[in-house]
């Protein structure tokens, strides 16, 4: 492995030592004279008609200045448009878009109606009291299998499937015969909602220029586009500054307060804040697809997979948002890190009318985990193998085709995480009655980056200032991973300078240059290579007047510490400030703005799945240790070992810190997270009863980091962001499920669940 | 009405509407955009601060009830521009991500470490479980909790 200097260490991040006093202004923490409050009217139904909506009242009311109807929006229509080439991948879709403001139907709960603008919050919260709204309750569905019925209400009129996607490999009916063992198990998983801890937020107001400028808390500076279309303007009228996020997750990936608050400032002239309550955000942002997913999977004796057959039903919820892709992911990863020579995946997502369901970490590739990697416990049971060994014998290699027949190019190293996180665990520990003690691995392979035929490409700047230190220029939102922490390591390495000496300043859709969404893991892969290019760049110029300056050829001089140098002969170094000054003098530049572009391919084929859906995958394994009370059936997770292969580790805290908080996600995942709906309707959307886990609901997360140097971002980075919590679930049913003896297939693992599953027969 | 505390040191005489909660008259009323809204009910603990030493929620507690108390907000942890070894501590180890749960750890930290100087993981992790921190897992904020803590081996 190459020598680095500050690649892989952990120099305490610069938004590290501001969040601890207090500092970053989040998107909620900025205040502007005249500002005004909004606040949005939600349906209380999950399936109506609006027969009549009064708005007078609410006007009326001293201090209100707008109260905004479906009729005030210019086009009402939020399209969720990606770049690259889409039309193939879109074709046979039926993507219902959402109104900003529906009009005379809503399809879910929290569905917004009216946007009100007022001088106070209590002002506009009394104004929204105001509003009459008369609902006319419709036949709706809530069941995404009861919505493929043909004769089910249709939550819109070109039907209530979504989008299929289908996988084909060999003849999967060749593939069973050919098996010794069949093990044929349902799993389910449940809407679960990402609560970050800062709510949807977002500031407006209109520039000295007209330009509407929007300040949000959000993933995609690009939603600045949705804003312009929603208002009909030219796509440069709308600007969108981003802030630090208090989390992400996926959850500021769709549109969630630009076009109302862009409504309200562009109608009022005024600026306007805009803040969902944590009420309002349970219903009012997209959540994790809830899955049906039915697995066959067949093996000879000795434990050699022969074939996967499966059916995924997801919930899209009332409107497309991100389920198609959502949907791929899902199809892509369905058979696991395995090689299964004769596959038939069907894939369907489907309209009902529950919580609109879109991105959250992992977007489809965690839910399949639960089912291939429970199919392989199930098969190691049915076959009393050990199920280490099971997996061994079917790991993905490098030259080996996924089931999509894309090839890996490069070794998993699938073997050496799982080895290392069950080595991890430690010692069994004979358990005491009430309490089993269940131990299990789960492994997993997750898309770092885009889809290939979304063309991505991200760019960057870098420059240097007189004083040598340098200065980084890259819209890529921090949602809190240390992306911009990040971005600063690799120019300091390439540079030769400490990261202290670096800064990376704003991050905006206007005036930084555009480095693409801070979703699918793709950061550090895009702009990280965006930067590396730029500061290479400008290395290259720097090299150039030192070895002027020092009388040397350019590739003799290094560049470390701040300092250039002819290599072995450190004594005669000039500082970065000669040099740069010196690189001015001869006209040298010492700016960059260079780009990294994605490699692309084609399509997948729809009906056979068939092409290269993403460039690259991070692999990795966790290991974990429950403890099962036989009498009440509470779990409790002891032990927890996560092993990833991050091909490159950029700064080790962070790395390390994605590896801890998708753990413990996924503890909540698992074990005490669901919306519980009824008719669509949220019955838990607040925290007392949404819960998520405490301090003392987790054990610490070991983490083990491999470095294999073969991921395609800067150094040979991987992306972990994903990845680090894709086995979670998987690992802690298969815990469960060796613990009470019996396969445990649904989420959340209550108490209940796992009586229930300690009275059955193994 | 009119309101005098303690805040973070310094006499403070302010005024606030009757219905508003100590977080209110933090961020509203006197610009200290530290303490944060995680949910306005309780739960999260983003809204954390030091009354008298002891933990409150910010979003619960009416403003009316800190008169003559002595209020420590995040932006008090820095003394004469000495951070506080429990700040030092979360930025060295990777303790804050998003950052958003940070102000009110580090306050419910402060609170501990006030009152048992040498405590152990347990009790860490028990005196934290009322601020729910999405991002870090809680392995760092621990590990980061109990370096700070000055009568550590
Ligand atoms: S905002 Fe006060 S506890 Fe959540
Ligand atoms: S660091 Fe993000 S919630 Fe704790």
């Amino acid at each position: 492995m190459p020598a680095y200097r500050v690649i892989g260490t952990s120099p305490a991040r610069a938004d590290a030592w501001e969040k601890v006093r207090g500092r970053p202004i989040y998107a909620g923490d900025l205040a502007v004279a005249g500002m005004l409050h909004g606040r949005i009217v939600r349906s209380p139904y999950a399936s109506a008609r609006i027969a009549r909506l009064d708005t007078r009242a609410a006007r009326a009311l001293p201090g209100v200045i707008a109260v905004l109807t479906a009729a005030d929006v210019p086009r009402n229509e939020l399209r969720m448009e990606l770049p690259g080439r889409m039309a193939e991948a879109t074709a046979g879709a039926v993507l219902a878009t959402q109104p900003a403001l529906a009009a005379d139907r809503v399809r879910f709960q929290g569905e917004p109606v009216v946007a009100i603008a007022a001088e106070t919050p209590e002002i506009a919260a009394g104004a929204a009291d105001l509003v009459e709204v008369e609902y006319e309750e419709l036949p709706g569905v809530y069941d995404p299998l009861a919505a493929l019925d043909p004769s089910a209400p249709r939550v819109h009129d070109g039907g209530n499937v979504l989008r299929r996607w289908h996988l084909r490999t060999g003849d999967v009916a060749r593939g069973f015969s050919e098996a010794a063992v069949v093990v044929e198990h349902t799993y389910r998983t449940p809407f679960v909602d990402h609560v970050y801890l800062e709510t949807e937020t977002g500031l407006g107001w209109i520039d000295a220029e007209g330009v509407l400028v929007l300040r949000v808390s959000t993933q995609v500076l690009e939603h600045y586009r949705d804003v312009a279309e929603i208002l009909q303007l030219p796509h440069g009228r709308v600007r969108l500054e981003g802030t630090y996020l208090g989390g992400g997750f996926g959850g500021k990936e769709d549109v969630t307060v630009e076009c109302l608050l862009g409504l309200l400032v562009w109608k009022t002239r005024r600026p306007v804040q805009l803040v969902f309550s944590r009420e309002e955000s349970f219903i009012g942002h997209g959540k994790r697809h809830p899955y049906v997913m039915r697995y066959r999977t067949g093996a000879t004796r000795d434990g050699t997979l022969t074939a996967v057959e499966a059916e995924l039903v997801s919930d899209s919820g009332a409107y497309a948002a991100l389920s198609p892709w959502v949907l791929l992911y899902s199809l892509v990863t369905a058979t696991g890190p395995y090689r299964v020579p004769h596959v038939k995946v069907d894939a369907t997502t489907v309209y009902t009318n529950n919580p609109v369901a879109s991105a959250y970490r992992c977007f489809g590739s965690i839910q399949t985990c639960l089912a291939y990697e429970g199919q392989m416990d199930a098969l190691a049971a049915t076959l009393a193998m050990d199920s280490l060994a099971l997996r061994e014998k079917n790991f993905l290699r490098k030259g080996d085709a996924l089931a999509t027949g894309q090839v890996l190019e490069t070794e998993p190293r699938l073997s050496e995480t799982m080895r290392r996180a069950w080595a991890g665990l430690g010692e069994p520990r004979s358990p005491r009655r009430p309490t089993r003690i269940g131990r299990a691995v789960a492994a997993s392979f997750t898309p770092y980056g885009r889809m290939c035929w979304t063309r991505d490409s991200a760019s960057a700047w870098v420059g240097m200032e007189l004083d040598g230190t340098a200065v980084v220029r890259c819209a890529a939102p921090d949602v809190g991973g240390g992306q911009t922490s990040s971005l600063c390591a690799i120019t300091a390495e390439v540079l030769g300078l400490d990261v202290a000496q670096v800064v990376a300043v704003g991050r905006d859709s206007h005036f930084t240059p555009r480095a693409g969404t801070t979703t699918a893991t793709r950061q550090l892969l895009m702009s990280g290579n965006a930067v590396l290019n730029a500061a290479r760049e400008v290395r290259h110029h720097l090299l150039a007047a030192a070895a002027a300056l020092l009388e040397a050829a350019p590739g003799d001089v290094e560049l470390a510490d701040g300092h250039a140098f002819v290599r072995g002969a450190p004594g005669r170094a000039l500082t970065m400030a000669s040099v740069v000054k010196g690189a001015i003098a001869e006209g040298r530049p010492v700016q960059a703005l260079e780009k990294y572009d994605a490699p692309s391919a084609p399509t997948i084929d729809p009906l056979t799945g068939q092409g290269k859906a993403f460039n690259d995958y991070t692999f990795g394994t966790h290991a974990i240790e429950v403890e099962v009370d036989e009498e009440t059936g509470r779990t409790r997770v002891s032990r927890f070992v996560a092993c990833f292969d991050a091909g490159r580790v950029i700064n080790r805290a962070s790395a390390e810190g994605q590896l801890e908080g998708g753990a413990v996600q996924g503890l909540g995942y698992a074990l005490m997270e669901e919306i519980a709906l009824e008719n669509g309707v949220s019955k838990n959307p607040h925290l007392v009863d949404y819960r998520i886990p405490t301090s003392l609901d987790v054990p610490p997360i070991e983490t083990l980091l491999l470095e294999s140097g073969d991921g395609l971002g800067p150094f040979g980075a991987k992306g972990l962001g994903e990845p680090a919590m894709t086995p979670s679930i998987a690992a802690v049913a298969n815990a469960v499920s060796s613990a009470v003896g019996a396969r445990v297939t649904q989420l959340p693992i209550t108490a209940e669940r796992v009586r229930a599953a300690l009275g059955s027969p193994a | 009405m009119k309101l005098e505390l303690t805040l973070n040191g310094r006499p403070c005489v302010t005024e606030a509407p009757g219905h508003w909660t100590v977080l209110d008259l933090l961020r509203d009323g006197l610009n200290l955009m530290g303490t944060k809204y995680g949910c306005g009910e309780g739960v999260c603990g983003t809204c954390t601060v030091l009354a008298d030493g002891r933990p409150i929620r910010a979003c619960l507690v009416l403003a009316a009830h800190v008169r003559g108390r002595a209020l420590v907000t995040v932006e008090g942890l820095e003394r004469d521009g000495r951070l506080d070894p429990l700040q030092t501590s979360f930025a060295e180890r990777g303790a804050a991500q998003c950052g958003f749960c940070t102000p009110g750890m580090l306050l419910a930290a402060k609170a501990l470490l006030a009152q048992n100087p040498a405590p152990t993981v347990d009790d860490v992790r028990e005196a934290l479980a009322g601020n729910l921190c999405r991002c870090t897992g809680y392995t760092k904020i621990v590990d980061a909790v109990l370096a700070a803590a000055p009568g550590a081996r």
